[in-house]
């Protein structure tokens, strides 16, 4: 099975304090780390996965520059054969549709029987997948929590839904996931694998060799733009309690008690 | 001479056995060299291993644990027991020969005891025969009445032992009456009348053999002077073949497991011996995945365990019901190697080496991850096995392949971003030093282009990060302030020196962050470091190279103390009792054991006490750096044993020289609900608080 | 101004409170709005949602098609595009349906997207300014959609609250017949249920729920010990799940259990909205948190700066005191 992974290097929240700039145009990125957007690696971890069961080949793909490189970099050391770069100038301010225009145009120079997304970016919208599959007229399901091959033409997969329940269909190949995370437990990347694969080259696709017309993506392309980041104005919020530990304890048994809380 | 006489007399009745006993010595030893070459298979495609360095200290070392059995007394009992038999079996080596050579060779005298050494020597070994003898009754009472818990085998590692064990103390009690009986039979016959009684050792197994035969006929002495000989024989060689079947093998290659002993614990092994961390990139695969990539030595150590469990009973993490029994990795890999490479037939494939828990492997991924390399294991083991240097080893495999349980990954991934396995950013790294009042009573220097300094304080990733730690740190920076030390730290600049990530088998990453410190220290330019991390102190002594000599701050301060600059108020509590727990990386890994404890013993009215288990036997508090983030399958944490065994001393404050031990210790004394009657205090912390500043001087 | 549609989700008849909320949501794009409600389905549970909607909606979609009886969102998609009028602006609500629907009907559509809408500014010209979240919600963003095509909205359920408006009588529109043949890649199979477990959360008056604050799965006694005293029961936010601490039916939130307890005393807890969407019934909502930043203080009624590990136990012991004092 040929399966492509869309996946995206983004500033990692659990490392980085996130905070405005002082423009408010943007967050401040001196100092931020940067790693490949965690839905997404357990996106390749799953398609590893499948091609350990099915036989196959993991390509990696990403939009942007240089420097998300390093993401794809990252992914072949985990185990994905093939890593491809789309980036060009006329690609930057792309908003969501954008990149799914993009990413459709280059899954259509290949032949990928299953292409997997995170389920959402950190700074994203949970949207591209869905948009992608639209754009190819591929089925597709999102928030994907289980993936059965049954056989070459389809898949069975759970979704996430309310409650904890999950709900299971069908889908024809090819087709478009976004995969939700803890899906499965990737497995560890170490160092030694990703010096292993820091030379290996990358082949860059751009507009051009795309096909793609440059005021369809792009700034000029984009129907929703963000305009600036803020932190909003703290509301009320709660009552807090000032008091020694042994006062905060009796306050809230207080108001438990109140509540019908302790018989 | 009557002797000689005598003596042919008896070869005579040997005689008409000389052709089968020659065929059993063919066989016996054919056997024997065949089994051996066998064992020595699989050594031959382990991975090399350089052990033939230095032989002359190599072979004091045989002297002193092989011949001394230096180790053997930590467990008094059977210590005693194994030396008497260990010394009986090297007494009786020599007659045990001329024995066998007797029954070929009729006049066979060993060389040397042809004279007056002869006798000497007979009586010696009589004693020898029947010390031993005495040795395997105790010894099978102790397995079947006694019992010592640390013999018996855990369910799940399969059945007791207890079987074999009682078969070979038998078949030795057998060959120490064979070779008495043999003894006995000649004497008996010298005795009768007419012929002069060839003295046997008073009270010895084969004066009472003796005693009992005086009456019997000759010709039935001659019957049984050849079963003697016979039995003797037979079961003489049957426990040279069968030895290599099992525990027993360590009679071999106990000698030979010692000389080629690590001479250096503390130097872990290299990824692959001979290959310079330079052209590490050439060996495509880290660690030991199958059987094949341990080393010879460490194959020769499976071979050479006692199934004594000493290390087992020792090891923390089998205290608390963690799924790791050192004894047990090894009886494990010995057994696959038996099966892997039988005696008989080919060598066939085997099963992985370590997988998840029901998979079948041999070890399973928590077996692995459990150990905290506290090195109790192999502070115990009489035969000097490696146990730290194969944990490693299987983990760089495990972590090669990818697999690495989630809860390390995230730190993981945070040392190779940050540096640090918090993911705080490196620009806070000496924020502990920069909060404004403490500036103002004890200015750090962070040392850079224009700030130098003699002294380099490395204060690695716990205590400079962790709220509760970084009071250590001030204590440290305090104590180097008062006696007068010039130094800095390198803040920002300071990674994680990377002492677990290398024992968790992080290899590669160890090294980035290694590199990455040793060139902040020399582009510092101090000529000595001092750290209050033991797991730093360890890193930087044995891990790095080139870097300047490095101590642990409790071995400053005893040096201070002991040159009158560093005095003491008197404790104010006087009815609190402190006790020192050892550190694992500060005593048992670097044998710093006195100076903490002369620290505190200059603390006027400080009452101390000491732990049962201290020292080299000190136990672990549950493991640092990597390990506080790995969640463990346990049924109670070390530190809680740990915290009720200072109650037990009858102590209420523990003193601890390490960030780890301590983060361990408070937590354990919160779950163990001693809060409030036991708490914890760091060396450090404890004489910022106690120096008497110039003038408080008590005099 | 383009006509604006809300797309409601229904379940056995009933619609939840998103259904109102997107009727708000809809009134903040243009006060002047009357939003049309579409509901997709089949049969008495069909008719009887649209019902549901008849007292906030001046007009209702009803597509009563029966491939429908249970929700595709490609099948769905393929309805809505046939019977929406062009360059309209559709509110769907953000959760586990309308992330699988919006993006997709957007394309379809041919509009501009935007998901997860905390709040909406108004429209600027052909733009509508909105607020989103990113980075975990450590920031938000203003964004500006182009709607000279029309848009696709995704609303953060909770986000806006449901107006009182006039009382008025909506009328269900039958819209089924426009839709014509409808064709998917993807079939529902069946619904696994999720495990029961030995503890019902959402039967309980009183929940000490734990977050990540609680740092190990051994100190998830200290909580069991308090509920224990309390009379409560431990549930949890999603983290806790995923790093298999507690079991999956513990688990509060968008993706887990809805509760309505009484007391909800939330440890540790950071506060996301995923967490949050799955308290109902606005209880006595009691935070402790070390980090004075954490949002959950922005929606709790009674705050604590504490370590709760330490907090906790000595809660447990006050509690047993008490009892044995009684």
């Amino acid at each position: 099975m040929e399966i492509l992974v869309c996946v995206r290097r983004v500033p990692d929240t659990s490392e980085n304090e996130i905070q405005v700039n002082s423009a408010g145009d943007d967050i401040e990125r001196d100092d931020l780390v940067y790693s490949i957007n965690e839905a997404d690696n357990y996106a390749v971890e799953e398609a590893l996965q499948i091609v350990a069961r099915v036989g196959g080949n993991v390509t990696v793909a990403t939009v942007g520059g240089n420097d998300d490189e390093e993401v794809l970099r990252r992914e072949m050391a985990m185990g994905a054969n093939h890593g491809v770069l789309i980036t060009d100038d006329a690609f930057s301010g792309s908003d969501g549709r954008g990149i799914a225009t993009i990413l459709k145009a280059f899954v259509q120079k290949g032949n990928y029987d299953l292409i997997l997304a995170g389920i959402q970016a950190e700074d994203g919208g949970a949207q591209v997948g869905g948009m992608l599959a639209a754009l190819l007229d591929y089925p597709f399901a999102s928030l994907v929590n289980s993936i059965e091959v049954l056989d070459g033409k389809k898949l069975k997969v759970g979704r996430e839904i309310e409650g904890g329940n999950k709900e299971m269909s069908e889908i024809d190949l090819p087709c478009v996931l976004s995969i939700q995370t803890g899906i499965n437990e990737p497995r560890y990347v170490g160092m030694k694998g990703i010096r292993q694969v820091a030379s290996i080259p990358i082949p860059t696709f751009g507009a051009s060799n795309l096909g793609l017309d440059p005021s369809a993506v792009g700034e000029s392309g984009a129907k929703v733009k963000r305009l600036n980041y803020f932190v909003p104005a703290l509301g009320k919020g709660a009552e807090i309690l000032h008091g020694s530990r042994e006062e905060n304890i009796d306050k809230v048994l207080e108001l438990v008690a109140a509540k019908g809380g302790l018989k | 001479m009557e002797n000689i006489q005598s003596l042919s007399q008896m070869t005579s009745w040997l005689a008409t056995g000389r052709i089968l006993f020659l065929l059993i010595h063919l066989l016996g030893v054919g056997c024997f060299a065949y089994i051996v070459a066998k064992r020595l298979a699989p050594l031959i495609r382990g991975e090399r291993d350089f052990r033939f360095d230095q032989p002359l200290v190599r072979l004091g070392r045989v002297l002193k644990f092989w011949l001394g059995q230096w180790k053997h007394p930590r467990y008094r009992t059977a210590g005693i027991i194994h030396i008497f038999i260990f010394a009986g079996f090297i007494v009786l080596a020599i007659r045990a020969f001329s024995v066998l050579i007797v029954g070929v060779s009729e006049n066979f005298v060993m060389p040397g005891l042809s004279g007056r050494a002869g006798p000497i020597y007979d009586i010696i070994t009589d004693y020898a025969a029947t010390i031993v003898f005495l040795c395997m009754v105790i010894a099978v009472i102790r397995r079947l009445v006694f019992k010592p818990a640390r013999y018996a085998v855990p369910a799940r590692y399969g059945k007791a032992h207890t079987a074999d064990a009682i078969f070979l103390l038998s078949l030795i009690a057998i060959l120490m009456v064979a070779d008495s009986l043999f003894a006995a039979a000649k004497a008996a016959a010298q005795s009768q009348p007419g012929q002069s009684v060839e003295s046997l050792a008073a009270f010895s197994l084969p004066w009472i053999l003796q005693k009992a035969l005086l009456s019997t006929a000759l010709s039935t002495l001659g019957k049984l002077y050849f079963s003697a000989y016979l039995v003797h024989e037979l079961t003489f060689y049957f426990l040279l073949c069968y030895r290599p079947f099992g525990i027993q093998f360590h009679v071999e290659t106990s000698l030979f497991n010692i000389y080629f002993a690590k001479l250096d614990r503390e130097i872990l092994k290299p990824v692959r011996w001979g290959v310079s961390d330079e052209h590490l990139d050439q060996v495509k695969s880290f660690g030991v995945k199958s059987f094949e990539d341990f080393t010879w030595k460490h194959m020769l150590d499976f071979y050479s365990c006692a199934d004594c469990g000493r290390c087992s009973d020792n090891c923390p993490a089998n205290a608390v019901g963690r799924p790791l029994s050192p004894r047990f990795i090894t009886v494990k890999a010995r057994d696959y190697s038996f099966q892997h490479y039988p005696v008989l037939g080919r060598a066939n494939d085997g099963r992985p080496l370590v997988g998840s828990k029901d998979s079948g492997s041999i070890y399973s991924e928590d077996e692995i991850w459990s150990c905290t390399t506290c090195g109790a294991c192999e502070a115990e083991c009489p035969l000097l096995i490696e146990y730290i240097d194969k944990i490693v080893d299987l983990r760089r495999g495990m972590v090669d392949d990818g697999n690495v349980p989630q809860s390390l990954q995230k730190p993981l991934k945070a040392l190779e971003s940050r540096g640090n396995p918090y993911g705080k950013m490196e620009k806070k790294k000496a924020d502990w030093a920069n909060a404004k009042e403490f500036q103002q009573i004890c200015p750090v220097k962070t040392l850079d282009k224009k700030n130098g300094a003699d002294t380099l304080y490395f204060v690695d990733s716990i205590t400079a990060y962790d709220d509760r730690m970084q009071s250590i740190a001030r204590a440290t920076a305090k104590i180097l302030n008062h006696v007068g030390e010039n130094f800095g730290i390198l803040g920002p600049a300071e990674r994680d020196s990377g002492h677990e990530v290398r024992r968790f088998g992080e290899e590669t990453l160890f090294m980035a962050l290694r590199d990455n410190n040793v060139e902040a220290i020399k582009a510092s330019g101090v000529k000595r470091i001092v750290t209050a991390d033991p797991h730093a102190y360890n890193a930087l002594k044995h891990d790095y190279k080139d870097v300047p000599p490095v101590e642990h701050i409790s071995q400053v301060i005893a040096r201070e103390v002991k040159a009158g600059k560093i005095k003491f108020n008197p404790v104010e509590n006087a009815d609190s009792v402190y006790t020192y727990h050892d550190p694992c990386y500060l005593g048992r890994h670097n044998q710093i054991y006195d100076d903490p404890r002369d620290v505190l013993d200059a603390i006027p009215g400080l009452k101390r006490v000491e732990m049962k288990r201290s020292r080299d036997r000190s136990f672990c508090c549950g493991g640092g750096g990597l390990m506080l983030f790995y969640e463990p399958k346990e049924e109670q944490r070390m530190g809680v044993k740990r915290v009720q065994m200072a109650a037990e001393a009858g102590a209420n404050v523990i003193v601890t020289a390490c960030p780890f031990c301590m983060v361990n210790i408070e937590d354990a004394i919160k779950v163990a609900g001693l809060e409030g009657k036991m708490t914890a205090i760091d060396l450090a912390e404890l004489v910022e608080k106690q120096i008497a500043s110039e003038s408080q001087t008590v005099a | 101004m383009a006509r604006i549609f809300t797309y409601i989700m229904h379940k056995g008849g009933a619609v939840d409170d998103t259904a109102f909320e997107l009727a708000a949501a809809a009134r903040r794009i243009d006060p002047a709005a009357s939003p049309t409600a579409i509901l997709t389905g089949w049969g008495g549970n069909l008719d009887d949602a649209c019902k549901a909607l008849g007292a906030s909606y001046p007009e209702i979609w009803k597509i009563a098609i029966e491939a429908l009886a249970y929700p595709n969102a490609e099948l769905i998609r393929g309805a809505l595009v046939k019977v929406l009028p062009s360059n309209s602006i559709v509110l769907v609500a953000h959760e586990h349906f309308g992330i699988d629907l919006a993006p997709g009907l957007s394309i379809k559509l041919n509009s501009a997207f935007v998901s997860d809408v905390l709040d909406i500014s108004g429209v600027e010209g052909a733009g509508l300014k909105v607020v989103r979240q990113e980075f975990g919600g450590q920031v938000s963003a203003h964004v500006r959609c182009d709607l000279s095509s029309g848009a696709v909205v995704t609303v953060r359920p909770g986000a806006f609250k449901p107006q009182e408006g006039a009382a008025i009588t909506g009328a269900v529109v039958d819209k089924s017949a426009d839709v014509g043949a409808l064709a998917a890649g993807r079939r529902y199979v069946e619904t696994v249920v999720a495990e029961a477990g030995d503890v019902d959360i959402t039967k309980h008056n009183i929940l000490v729920s734990i977050g990540r604050g609680i740092q190990e799965k051994e100190n998830v006694s200290i909580a069991e010990e308090l509920a224990e005293a309390l009379g409560a029961a431990v549930s949890c936010s999603r983290p806790v799940v995923d790093a298999k601490w507690m079991e999956k039916s513990r688990q509060v939130g968008s993706s887990g259990k809805t509760v309505k307890p009484k007391v909800y005393l939330a440890c540790g807890i950071s506060g996301s909205f995923q967490h949050l969407a799955g308290i109902k019934g606005s209880p006595l909502l009691i935070a402790i948190n070390k980090n004075p930043k954490a949002p959950i203080f922005q929606v709790a009624d009674v705050g604590i700066v504490d370590d709760i590990l330490e907090f906790l136990p000595e809660l447990t012991n006050k509690v047993r005191e008490m009892r044995s004092a009684a």
